[in-house]
C-alpha cells in the first residue's frame, strides 16, 4: 500500500503504523478552511457587539449595549402596559358586576386561565376536574363546599383552606370517627350514607346508621345530609365525592378523617410569588365561568 | 516483599470497610462497604494463596491481549446492560405505573434515569475507550502495556467503579450533578483508577517502538488527560461524616452550575467525541485498508478541536443566573467549534474515498459510515442549539435528549459496534465473523431505532417547545405544562420503540459475538510486537 498514490497523487507522509496504517499528505480543504475562517470572523464581530470578554472586574458591554436581563424587563413591561388599564379596572372591580362589562369579563377569563395553568393545574388538573383519588375538587360542576359565588370563588383563591399563611382561611375539620364510634356503628354510618345518595346498601344497617349520623354527623352535614358550605361541609346526597363514595373509601373517610389543603394565594399571604388583587378577581372569574359559577 | 505490602493494605482496607460497614449512616454507604469488603477479603486471600509461588513468567515480546478481550465482554455486557435501563425508562416516561409500587423508592424514574447515561457512557462508552486505547496504543506504538498488571487494575477497578456507581443510584446516593452523580468516595477511587490508566497509556507511548505517536493516540491522550482534570475538579467536595455518603460540594449557587457544566460539556467533548475520534482514526482506516485523508487535516482539526471545545460549557446555562458575558462566549466558542469537529467526519469519510464499493459488500463499514454521519450531524446540530435564539425554543425540551441521541447511538454506539466487529475475531483468533448477515440485521435494527428515536424526539422538543412559549393576543400563557405533557405521549411510545429496535440490535450483536469466539473458523493473528 505504500506505493499507492490517490486520485490526486499525493504522497503519503511516509509514516507506517501497526503493518499498513498510513496518512495522505492531502491539503486542508478549501471549503473546510473558509468556512472555519468565516465562523472565526463572525466570532469575532459578535464578541465586539456583544457583553463578552471578561476583564479584571466586569466583562466588555458590548457595543449594541445588549443585556438579555434588561430584555426580558422590557417585554413583559410591554405585557403590562398593554394590560394596564384592565387589570387595574379588575382590581377594583365589584366581582359580582363583572358579567357586566363584556370586554373586561372575556379579558379577566383570559388572564384567569393562564393563571390558573401555572398555579392551579397541578392540583385541579389542566381542565379544572380536578383529581378525586386525591381529594382535588373538580371545578367544572356545580357542587361547592365552600360557596361558587364569584366572590366567594376569590375569598377561597386569596385565603386558601386549612393553611396557617391566612388567619381567615377556609377552616374546618372533621373528626377522626375511628376514635369515637365503634367499627360497627362507622359500617351502619356507611350504609346509611350510601342509602342517602341513592347507592346500593344494605338496608337494615343503613337503618341504624341513621342514628348514628343524626348523633355524630347532622351537626355540620345536616339533618338531611345536604351539607353546610358555613363549614365547608359536603352534601352528602349528591352523587359527587371528594374523595369517593364506595364502602372501603368512606369508611377511611369516616375512621381517619381528611385535611385536604389549598395554600393562600393571595400576595397579602404569599409576598412576590403570590397573585396580585387583579389575579385573584381574574382567576375567580374563569374558574366561575367553567360550568358551575352561581 | 510487594506481596506482603499488598497483604498489608489489603488487610487495612478489610478491617476500615468492615467498621464502615457497620458505623455507616446510609444503606447506600453500608452495602458499599460490604462489596469493598468482600472484593478486598478476595484479593487478600488471592494473593495470600499465591505468596511465595513462583512467578509465572511473561512474554515482554507479546501485546497484552487478555486485558482487551476482558475489556471487550464488558462493553458488550454494559452496553446491554445501559441500553436495557434505557428502554425501561423510556417506557416510565410514556407509561408513568410502570414506576411499581413494589419497587419503590429503587426503581423509579429519578434512580433509573442516572443508571442509564451512566451505563451507557461511562460502563459502555468508557470500556469501549479502555479496550481501544489498550489495543490501538500497542499496535501503534509496537510495544506491550507498560506497567505490568497495572492493565488490570485500570480494568477490575474500573468494572469496581461502575459496581458502586450503578448501586449507589439505586440505594438513593447521588451529589444531583449530571453524569457526575457519583459520591465522593466512589470518585476518590476512580480518580485513583484513571491516574493508572494515565500511567499505563503514557509508559506504553514513551517506550514506543516507532517514531512517531499515531494520530489516534493524541486524542486518546487528550481525552484520558481532560477527563482526569474535569473529574477532580467538578467533584470537589467536603464529606459530611466519613461514615456517611453524603457530601456537600466546594463551589455555590452560578459558580458550581458552571462548572457543572464546563465538565457536563466537555464530558461530551472529551470522552465522547475526542476520545472515540480516536477509536475512529484507527479502526476505520484499519477495515477499510486505506491510509487516512489527511495528515494536515487530523493535526489541525486536533488542535482546534481540544482548544474550542473547553470553551463552550456555558451554552447548557443560557438564560440563567450566568452573566451574559459567560454565555455569548459559550455561544461562540461552540458555533467556532462546528468545523474543527467536522474536520474528524471529513477525515473518516474521505478516508472511504475509493473504497465506497465496501459499502455494499462490508456491513462493518457500512456501520462506521454511519457512526460518522452521525456524529456529523450531531456536531453540526449541537453548534446550532448553543445560538441563543435556537436555545430559547429548544432548552429544556426532548430536542437535547434527542441530540444527545443521535450523537450516542449513532455515533458512539455504531462505532464502538464497528470496533467490537473488527477486534473480536482478531483478539480470538478467528479467520472472521460468525454471521454476516447477523452484522447486517444488527445494523438496520439499529439505524432504524435511531431514526425513530431522533425524529420522534424532534418533534415532540419542537412542538413542547411552542407550547410552552405559546401566548394569547394579551400575552397570556395558552398551555399549561400538563398540556405539553400530554401532547407529547405518542412520541414517548415511538422513541421507546426505536430503543427497543437499538437493544435488539445490541443483543443480536452478543450472539454474534459469541458464537465467533465458539465457533468460527480458527487464524492466528500475531500478537507478537514487531522486533526492532
Amino acid at each position: 500500500m505504500a506505493e499507492e498514490k490517490n486520485e490526486n497523487q499525493v504522497e503519503t507522509t511516509g509514516h507506517v503504523w501497526d503493518e499498513d496504517l498510513e496518512e495522505w499528505n492531502n491539503p486542508l480543504p478549501r471549503w473546510w478552511v473558509w468556512t472555519f475562517y468565516a465562523t472565526l470572523v463572525w466570532g469575532l464581530i459578535y464578541t465586539i457587539a456583544y457583553p463578552a470578554w471578561p476583564l479584571v472586574d466586569r466583562a466588555t458591554s458590548g457595543f449594541l449595549g445588549y443585556s438579555s436581563r434588561a430584555e426580558v424587563a422590557a417585554d413583559i413591561d410591554a405585557v403590562e402596559q398593554a394590560n394596564a388599564s384592565n387589570m387595574e379596572s379588575l382590581a377594583t372591580i365589584e366581582l359580582a358586576s363583572l358579567s357586566d362589562n363584556a370586554d373586561l369579563q372575556n379579558f379577566a377569563v383570559n388572564a384567569g386561565a393562564a393563571i390558573f395553568r401555572a398555579n392551579c393545574s397541578q392540583c385541579h388538573g389542566a381542565g379544572a376536574a380536578g383529581v378525586q383519588a386525591s381529594g382535588y375538587p373538580n371545578l367544572l360542576d356545580d357542587d361547592w363546599l365552600w360557596g361558587g359565588s364569584i366572590d366567594e370563588i376569590a375569598y377561597t383563591v386569596s385565603h386558601g383552606i386549612r393553611n396557617e399563611q391566612s388567619y381567615d382561611s377556609r377552616w374546618s375539620e372533621m373528626s377522626a370517627f375511628g376514635e369515637i364510634l365503634e367499627e360497627e356503628e362507622i359500617a351502619q354510618v356507611v350504609a346509611y350514607v350510601r342509602s342517602i345518595s341513592n347507592q346500593e346498601a344494605d338496608a337494615a344497617l343503613a337503618a341504624a346508621g341513621e342514628t348514628v349520623f343524626l348523633d355524630n354527623c347532622a351537626s355540620c352535614h345536616g339533618d338531611d345530609g345536604a351539607g353546610m358550605r358555613d363549614l365547608g361541609a359536603p352534601n352528602l346526597t349528591d352523587a359527587i365525592w371528594l374523595y369517593g363514595g364506595s364502602e372501603e373509601l368512606l369508611t377511611e373517610t369516616i375512621t381517619y378523617s381528611r385535611f385536604g389543603v389549598m395554600p393562600a394565594w393571595s400576595e397579602e399571604f404569599r409576598g412576590a410569588s403570590g397573585l396580585s388583587m387583579a389575579e385573584v378577581n381574574a382567576v375567580a372569574a374563569y374558574v366561575h365561568q367553567l360550568g358551575g359559577g352561581e | 516483599m510487594t506481596d506482603y505490602v499488598k497483604l498489608v493494605v489489603l488487610g487495612v482496607i478489610v478491617l476500615f470497610a468492615a467498621v464502615a460497614a457497620n458505623f455507616g449512616r446510609d444503606l447506600a454507604y453500608q452495602v458499599h462497604a460490604i462489596i469493598i469488603l468482600a472484593v478486598a477479603g478476595f484479593l487478600f486471600v488471592r494473593t495470600l494463596r499465591r505468596t511465595d509461588e513462583p512467578k509465572p513468567v511473561i512474554d515482554q515480546g507479546e501485546y497484552m491481549d487478555d486485558v482487551i478481550r476482558f475489556g471487550a465482554i464488558a462493553t458488550a455486557f454494559w452496553g446491554v446492560v445501559g441500553f436495557l435501563v434505557g428502554v425501561v425508562i423510556a417506557f416510565q416516561l410514556a407509561f408513568p405505573a410502570l414506576n411499581l409500587d413494589w419497587a419503590q423508592p429503587y426503581a423509579n424514574f429519578g434512580r433509573l434515569r442516572p443508571l442509564h447515561t451512566s451505563a451507557v457512557i461511562f460502563a459502555f462508552g468508557g470500556n469501549a475507550l479502555l479496550m481501544s486505547s489498550f489495543y490501538i496504543v500497542q499496535r501503534t506504538s509496537a510495544a506491550r502495556l507498560w506497567g505490568g498488571n497495572l492493565a488490570w487494575f485500570v480494568f477490575w477497578g474500573y468494572q469496581l467503579f461502575i459496581v458502586l456507581a450503578a448501586t449507589g443510584y439505586l440505594l438513593g446516593a447521588t451529589q444531583s450533578k449530571e453524569y457526575a452523580e457519583p459520591e465522593w468516595y466512589v470518585d476518590l477511587w476512580l480518580t485513583i483508577v484513571w491516574v493508572a490508566f494515565l500511567a499505563v497509556f503514557l509508559g506504553t507511548l514513551i517506550k514506543r517502538k516507532e517514531p512517531h505517536i499515531y494520530v489516534a493516540n493524541w486524542f486518546l491522550l487528550s481525552f484520558i488527560v481532560t477527563v482526569a482534570m474535569l473529574h477532580v475538579v467538578n467533584n470537589l467536595s467536603i464529606p459530611v461524616s466519613i461514615w456517611g455518603s453524603k457530601s456537600v460540594q466546594v463551589f455555590a449557587g452560578v459558580q458550581d452550575a458552571m462548572t457543572q457544566w464546563w465538565y457536563g460539556h466537555n464530558a461530551v467533548g472529551f470522552f465522547l467525541t475526542a476520545g472515540f475520534l480516536g477509536m475512529m482514526y484507527y479502526f476505520v482506516p484499519k477495515q477499510a485498508g486505506k491510509p487516512v485523508f489527511s495528515y494536515k487535516l487530523s493535526i489541525i482539526h486536533f488542535w482546534a478541536l481540544i482548544f474550542l471545545y473547553i470553551w463552550a460549557g456555558p451554552h447548557h446555562l443560557h438564560y440563567t443566573a450566568l452573566p451574559d458575558w459567560a454565555s455569548t462566549l459559550g455561544m461562540v466558542f461552540s458555533v467556532v467549534l462546528w468545523m474543527p469537529s467536522w474536520g474528524g467526519m471529513i477525515n473518516g469519510l474521505m478516508t472511504l474515498s475509493g473504497a465506497w464499493d465496501k459499502l455494499r459488500t462490508d456491513p462493518i463499514i457500512r456501520m462506521m459510515v454511519v457512526s460518522i454521519g452521525f456524529y456529523g450531524m450531531s456536531t453540526f446540530e449541537g453548534p446550532m442549539m448553543s445560538i441563543k435564539a435556537v436555545n430559547s425554543l429548544s432548552h429544556y425540551t426532548d430536542w437535547t435528549i434527542g441530540h444527545v441521541h443521535s450523537g450516542a447511538l449513532g455515533w458512539n454506539g455504531m462505532i464502538t459496534f464497528g470496533a467490537l466487529y473488527f477486534l473480536v475475531p482478531r483478539l480470538w483468533n478467528r479467520e472472521r465473523l460468525y454471521s454476516l448477515a447477523a452484522v447486517n440485521w444488527h445494523f438496520w435494527l439499529a439505524t432504524i431505532g435511531i431514526v425513530l428515536y431522533a425524529a420522534s424526539m424532534w418533534v415532540t422538543g419542537i412542538m413542547e417547545g411552542l407550547m410552552w412559549r405559546e401566548v394569547d393576543a394579551n400575552g397570556f400563557l395558552v398551555n399549561s405544562f400538563a398540556d405539553t405533557v400530554s401532547a407529547k405521549f405518542p412520541m414517548y411510545v415511538v422513541r421507546g420503540l426505536g430503543g427497543v429496535l437499538f437493544l435488539a440490535g445490541a443483543i443480536i450483536m452478543c450472539w454474534n459475538l459469541w458464537m465467533t469466539i465458539r465457533s468460527a473458523p480458527e487464524r492466528q493473528y500475531s500478537a507478537a510486537v514487531p522486533a526492532e
